[in-house]
């Protein structure tokens, strides 16, 4: 495994970054730009995270893609950063028994592509016979796609993977009498033989970025998800929204522009009895986000945000929220308690809940209902948690040292957190907590280095 | 009369109420009352007294817990309505009507006032001249609690007897405790009467261990309801019938070879669903029928509308008489183009029946227990009633 491709960073201690979501590509790169070597691994088979899928960005609007993709690319190209995609860390073990480093053993599952002759051309994907029956992860279920793919057509690296729980020859042995993939491969990149990789690494700090979940909205089974169509989570519909999705932006229901859409906020958070006492502190400006592109999109609707209160507390928030409402939203207080179909009204959706301003019981109908799901910790942050030695908080995210004046420590030195896996928060405070947890590694591995000396 | 507000918001934690509404929102009762969970609570929170004569609307709530199960931070709405109801109660400030049901209860054991020595007389209806019903004192394997409907309401009375053959015919070793019944109290607590719940409580539940089962079984999701979460009855398991009959079914002891051919939709009593999350069991009992097709209404399950049944309201008519949710439910039973509007629930099968009458849907939509339709699948046709 060649270490520290970059000249100034050759036989420098390194990084290990896990998760390329926003805050692991900047950590990422704030320690490569200081001359350290950076291993950044991601689960899945592109770097991007959450913030590849969204749509807009509050409160500027910037195409969220057009922000990170370049940061993307700088990762992918970046002489001192080793990018490891689509493979997971198995474990992590102090050098020497309680040295300052760690060993870390990282496991590169087969992509079945050979990504040295893979040339990202998509020919692979045109010719799978699982084509468009695949559900899309990234497009959050609203598009299909093969059973090779990249998840997204900014990915980074721009490498196909085979996905072995739809693949037909991974599943059944055989996919028909040849494969198509391989035949319409012109590079020959398709390898069927390609065996899981242990790659060991040695490093001297661990910044932990392995991101959130959403909550199932099924927990809530008042909203009726999963039974209309037309009750969708905030997530998707930024794949709806986006102009890289599989609507090119355009917003249809049932085939259909919807006239009246509803938002319900805290789906899930701030409720104790589904497990989130807390706030999941984006949802508030997402979907005052939301609003603003239906009306952009959709200048006849009628848009309702039904809202318990308006948490605008960032740069620039509470103008966003000011402008959002001038833009013919209509924000009612009240947190919805049911959504049903009404044969009488067309059998459109009906929105029960209670104006509490008005004091009274309303029924709103609607086409589209997007509900603002709760972020929790990820499902396996206690196995993380467990490779690590970390400690989670009461909410289930990763335990900071100090919630004030260690934001990024951990109780393990050496190991820092950033993002949203120590706890719900938006892109500017994700970016602002990677650029600290890079700054704090940064500062251990010049002390090992002077050390050694 | 008022009311110090500080000691119900003490011990029902209204502080904690962030007025989202939701519970107001859900309320199937706020759609046609002047009845606020949430502006009831308000109030409570930032009036020193509450003024009992301007909430007329206090014994509209069925206590259908919509509103508990929904409230986002366990605040518990509904309880404040019993609570409230309990302080009118205690100063003699009840609806007449409500008065005669709990000194019913009080007198005779049951709301309707009838004779204590009448309640085992539903089995006095059996038409196949086979049933025989032993008595729980002389020991069993399963405790049948009839329920004060089950007991004495005509037709609930089939439901009952529809269980007790369907639990002969299935083996299980069972047994009543005939005239020493007494009502559960269930709806008591709910009409406020806290006093004489609790003296219920203390009597059946003796009663109850005297008896030695280890299982009980009830007719109505009511009884056991208060049974399963308010009694404390260690040791005995609490069955509501359709979990037992789903069982025996499951395990092949129950044979179900008649065909039923009709369309069936099923209809969630609250205090089975929403307060016990017993959702599968009744579908699969009904699905268990040969011949039968299920069809759902658009709100089932969590979503299921109250039939206005529950809460002391089978003793009270409320301020709106005019409007009925049975009314609209029954009419949204009709649009599934069922034949049978299915119940697991005496109160539902006595106030949708009702409704089905009044809205004219009776050439097209019957109202049966699933029991009853157990009872038309059962090896010997059951009793046909």
């Amino acid at each position: 495994m060649d270490v520290a491709k970059g000249q100034g960073a050759r036989g420098r201690p390194a990084a290990l970054v896990v998760g390329g979501g926003i805050a692991g590509i900047q950590a990422a790169l704030d320690i490569a730009d200081a001359g350290f070597p950076v291993y950044l691994v991601e689960r899945e088979p592109s770097i991007g995270g959450r913030m590849a899928q969204l749509d807009k960005t509050f409160p500027t609007l910037d195409c969220s893609s057009c922000i990170l993709t370049p940061k993307m690319v700088d990762v992918g190209r970046h002489p001192n950063i080793e990018l490891l995609t689509y493979a997971e860390v198995v474990s992590v073990a102090r050098v020497d028994g309680d040295g300052e480093g760690f060993r870390v053993r990282v496991r590169k599952k087969p992509r079945y592509v050979d990504v040295s002759k893979c040339t990202g051309c998509g020919l692979c994907a045109a010719a799978c016979r699982m084509k468009g029956r695949i559900v899309s992860d990234f497009d959050e279920g609203i598009a299909n796609r093969s059973a090779i793919y990249v998840p997204f057509p900014q990915a980074v690296p721009l490498k196909y993977t085979v996905d072995p729980d739809a693949c037909l020859f991974l599943t059944r042995g055989r996919c028909g009498k040849t494969f198509l993939c391989k035949e319409a491969c012109p590079a020959d990149a398709i390898d069927f033989e390609q065996q899981e990789e242990l790659v060991d690494l040695e490093v001297g700090v661990v910044i932990v970025t392995t991101g959130f979940d959403l909550i199932d909205p099924c927990i809530k089974p008042e909203f009726g998800y999963g039974v209309y169509p037309e009750v969708m989570t905030g997530i998707e519909f930024e794949r709806l929204s986006s102009a890289s999705g599989p609507t090119m932006g355009e917003i249809v229901v049932n085939g259909k522009k919807p006239e009246d859409v509803v938002f319900i906020k805290c789906v899930g958070s701030r409720d104790p009895h589904t497990g989130v006492p807390y706030c999941s502190r984006f949802c508030c400006m997402y979907t005052a986000k939301h609003a603003h592109l239906v009306r952009d999109k959709l200048p006849d609707a009628r848009i309702t945000v039904f809202y318990m209160d308006v948490r605008a507390f960032g740069k620039g928030y509470e103008e966003f929220y000011d402008r959002v409402k001038h833009e013919r939203v209509l924000y009612r207080r009240g947190e919805p308690s049911e959504v049903y179909r009404d044969s009488k009204r067309d059998g459109r959706l009906v929105v029960l809940a209670e104006d509490t301003m008005l004091g009274q019981p309303i029924e709103v109908e609607a086409d589209l209902v997007v509900l603002a799901t709760a972020a929790v910790p990820r499902s396996d942050t206690p196995d993380v948690a467990g490779l690590l030695g970390l400690a989670c908080s009461p909410d289930g995210f990763f335990q900071e040292a100090d919630a004030k004046l260690r934001p990024v420590d951990t109780g393990i030195d050496g190991v820092f957190v950033a993002g949203c896996c120590q706890g719900p928060k938006d892109i500017p405070d994700t970016v602002a907590q990677a650029k600290a947890a890079a700054s704090s590694a940064l500062r251990v591995l010049v002390q090992g280095e002077r050390d050694a000396r | 009369m008022a009311l110090k507000t500080e000691p119900l918001v003490e011990q029902l934690e209204l502080l904690g109420c962030i007025q989202c509404g939701k519970c107001t929102g859900g309320c199937p009762v706020a759609r046609k009352t002047t009845l606020n969970m949430r502006g009831l609570i308000y109030e409570m929170l930032v009036e020193p007294k509450f003024n009992e004569g301007k909430h007329p609307e206090l014994w509209d709530c069925t206590c259908c817990f919509t509103c508990v199960e929904r409230c986002p931070k366990d605040v518990r709405p509904a309880e404040l309505i019993i609570g409230l109801r309990g302080e009118l109660v205690e100063g003699g400030r009840l609806p007449e009507t409500i008065g005669a049901a709990l000194m019913g209860v009080f007198r005779q054991g049951n709301p309707t006032g009838m004779a204590r020595e009448d309640r085992a007389a539903w089995v006095d209806g059996d038409r196949s001249g086979r049933l025989a019903v032993k008595a729980a004192q002389d020991g069993c394997d399963v405790l049948f609690y009839v329920g004060c409907s089950p007991a004495y309401d005509v037709r609930a009375q089939k439901v009952t007897r529809a269980l007790a053959r369907a639990l002969q015919a299935a083996g299980v070793d069972f047994g009543t405790l005939g005239i020493d019944e007494s009502c559960c109290g269930n709806e008591v607590r709910r009409m406020g009467e806290i006093g004489l719940f609790e003296m219920l409580v203390e009597e059946n539940s003796e009663l109850f261990r005297d008896v030695g089962a280890s299982r009980m079984v009830t007719v109505s999701p009511h009884c056991f309801n208060t049974f399963k979460n308010e009694y404390g009855l260690d040791g005995i398991e609490v069955l509501h019938y359709t979990q037992l009959v789903a069982d025996l079914i499951e395990q092949g002891r129950l044979k179900l070879s008649h065909k039923v051919e009709k369309t069936v939709t099923y209809h969630d009593p609250c205090f089975l669903g929403k307060q016990n999350h017993i959702f599968d069991e009744p579908r699969e009992i009904l699905k268990a029928i040969p011949g039968l097709k299920l069809v759902e209404m658009d709100r089932s399950r969590e979503r299921s509308l109250c039939c206005e049944g529950g809460g002391g309201r089978m003793w009270a008519e409320g301020t709106n008489l005019e409007e009925r949710l049975a009314f609209q439910r029954v009419q949204e039973a009709a649009e599934t183009g069922a034949e049978v509007l299915a119940v697991a629930c005496p109160f539902c099968l006595l106030t949708l029946e009702d409704a089905v009458k009044v809205q004219g849907l009776d050439e097209q939509l019957q109202v049966l227990d699933v029991m009853e339709l157990v009872d038309l699948a059962l090896d010997d046709g059951g009793e046909g009633e």
